[in-house]
């Protein structure tokens, strides 16, 4: 088991679909911060089997909407003076706005310069969301 | 209160905000001259990105009969579209000069994204690709309502494309919404209702059937639609499919006597014009009713209906 050191301040994202991590790196773009960053893939879960986990030692602030897109399961955990002080749960967002993009292919905003498209939650066990301007559903994540 | 609001699909408007239109439209039909200026100093922006002829021409149709008048495009080829400006500038631009617009586009949630750069001017979805088409669903409740007396408690066949006729579904979610309504959806299989449509009614509210011949006795309204060409990859599979219903007189016979037979229009094949002279046929009552309703919508949407 490699071992990281305890985080003094930050966010640890736990509960990770193993898989899912790195898309969570990506999404929340933490290649781009300059604070330290680790990301564990497949660790032993007696909850899970196996899961991803990432500690970042930082004061941003997390966008929960991505977060809840790609795996509503996780769990976030919040540290100050080394001390967890808040642990949230996450779930699929009712409304996401700015975050998604349509991909049908002959909705307006394919043609349009739209910056915040509102998404609307139709069926939670397929993470299906409704594009408000064309109705068509689509999934943040290609693969679901 | 309808009074500047935008029209973008029918689920917009409340029933009772949808009879009162139906109600404005009983009045301009029983008293036409007595509408003939309330729109007098009014102008519709008249913003067709593809062809249409009856849209278009019952919208302007209809400003005119209401004593306003039309500016606008039926060739985005005319615009500053093609000069390159967005839409957001042009709608911009439009309400500078006009008191109401109607916009027809080919991309689906156009309507929708133009509403938000209106501050005052209504805006009027006259059909967004396969998306909506709410104008055409008043319409065809106008029809209903004169020829059958109200939309409660009709047994309405919908028959033809109904995987892709945007009429089609905006008529059924709108229907759906009223009391007794019972559908039969009569499609080849290739071309059923979808899911996304048939998950919004109550599964005790319908039934899929390929055969018209059986369930025409049932029905007190049969929906007509196109084949439509343009949706289909195949030619040959266009050609096996868009024959698939012809109703004819000898059909005719198997329904009710106060059954009504309605259609969009265009037709191509799917009614035989020898049942054009049955009484019962009434899709051209319908196009008519169309600039009516239209009518109504503006002077509703408008706010100048007391001005009579």
């Amino acid at each position: 088991m490699i071992n990281v050191s305890k985080l003094k301040k930050g966010i640890i994202i736990d509960h990770i679909e193993a898989g899912h991590g790195f898309e969570i790196y990506k999404e929340l773009h933490l290649n781009d911060i300059d604070d330290v960053v680790v990301l564990l893939k497949n660790i032993p879960s007696k909850k899970m089997k196996q899961k991803d986990l990432i500690k970042i030692e930082t004061d941003m602030q997390i966008d929960m909407t991505v977060l809840g897109l790609i795996d509503p399961n996780v769990t976030i955990n919040f540290v100050k003076n080394g001390e967890l002080y808040k642990k949230i749960s996450l779930t699929l967002p009712k409304v996401v706005n700015g975050i998604m993009t349509c991909k049908n292919p002959r909705c307006i905003t394919q043609y349009e310069d739209v910056k915040e498209i509102k998404f609307f939650l139709v069926n939670e066990d397929k993470k299906q969301y409704r594009c408000e301007y064309c109705d068509a559903y689509t999934t943040f994540i290609d693969e679901e | 209160m309808l009074k500047g609001r935008h029209l973008i699909e029918p689920g917009d408007f409340q029933l009772n905000e949808i009879e009162s239109i139906m109600q404005l439209a009983d009045n301009i039909i029983a008293d036409p001259e007595g509408y003939s200026l309330v729109c007098k100093g009014k102008l519709l922006a008249s913003l067709f990105y593809e062809p249409s002829t009856r849209t278009r021409f019952s919208f302007e149709a209809a400003m005119l009969r209401l004593g306003g008048e039309i500016i606008g495009f039926d060739d985005p080829n005319n615009s500053s579209v093609s000069k390159g400006e967005s839409l957001g500038d042009t709608i911009r631009t439009i309400e500078c000069y006009s008191d109401i617009a109607v916009i027809r586009h080919p991309r689906e949630g156009t309507a929708r994204l133009v509403s938000k750069f209106a501050n005052e001017m209504p805006i009027i979805n006259a059909g967004d690709g396969g998306h909506e088409h709410p104008t055409q669903t008043l319409t065809d409740l106008l029809t209903i309502r004169k020829f059958k007396g109200s939309c409660d408690n009709h047994v309405v066949g919908v028959c033809g494309d109904l995987l892709f006729g945007r009429t089609i579904h905006s008529l059924v979610k709108t229907l759906s919404r009223y009391q007794g309504i019972r559908f039969v959806f009569i499609s080849p299989t290739e071309l059923k209702m979808p899911a996304h449509i048939l998950n919004q009614l109550d599964p005790k509210s319908y039934q899929e059937t390929t055969s018209l011949d059986e369930v025409i006795n049932s029905l007190d309204i049969l929906y007509m639609s196109r084949v439509q060409r343009e949706r289909f990859v195949s030619e040959e599979e266009y050609l096996r499919l868009k024959n698939y219903y012809i109703l004819d007189k000898k059909k005719m016979k198997g329904a009710k006597p106060d059954m009504i037979v309605m259609h969009p229009l265009p037709r191509v094949n799917e009614i035989a014009t020898e049942v054009d002279a049955d009484p019962r046929a009434v899709y051209f009552a319908q196009a008519k009713y169309g600039m009516y309703v239209r009518m109504a919508l503006i002077a509703k949407l408008l706010g100048v209906e007391d001005r009579k």
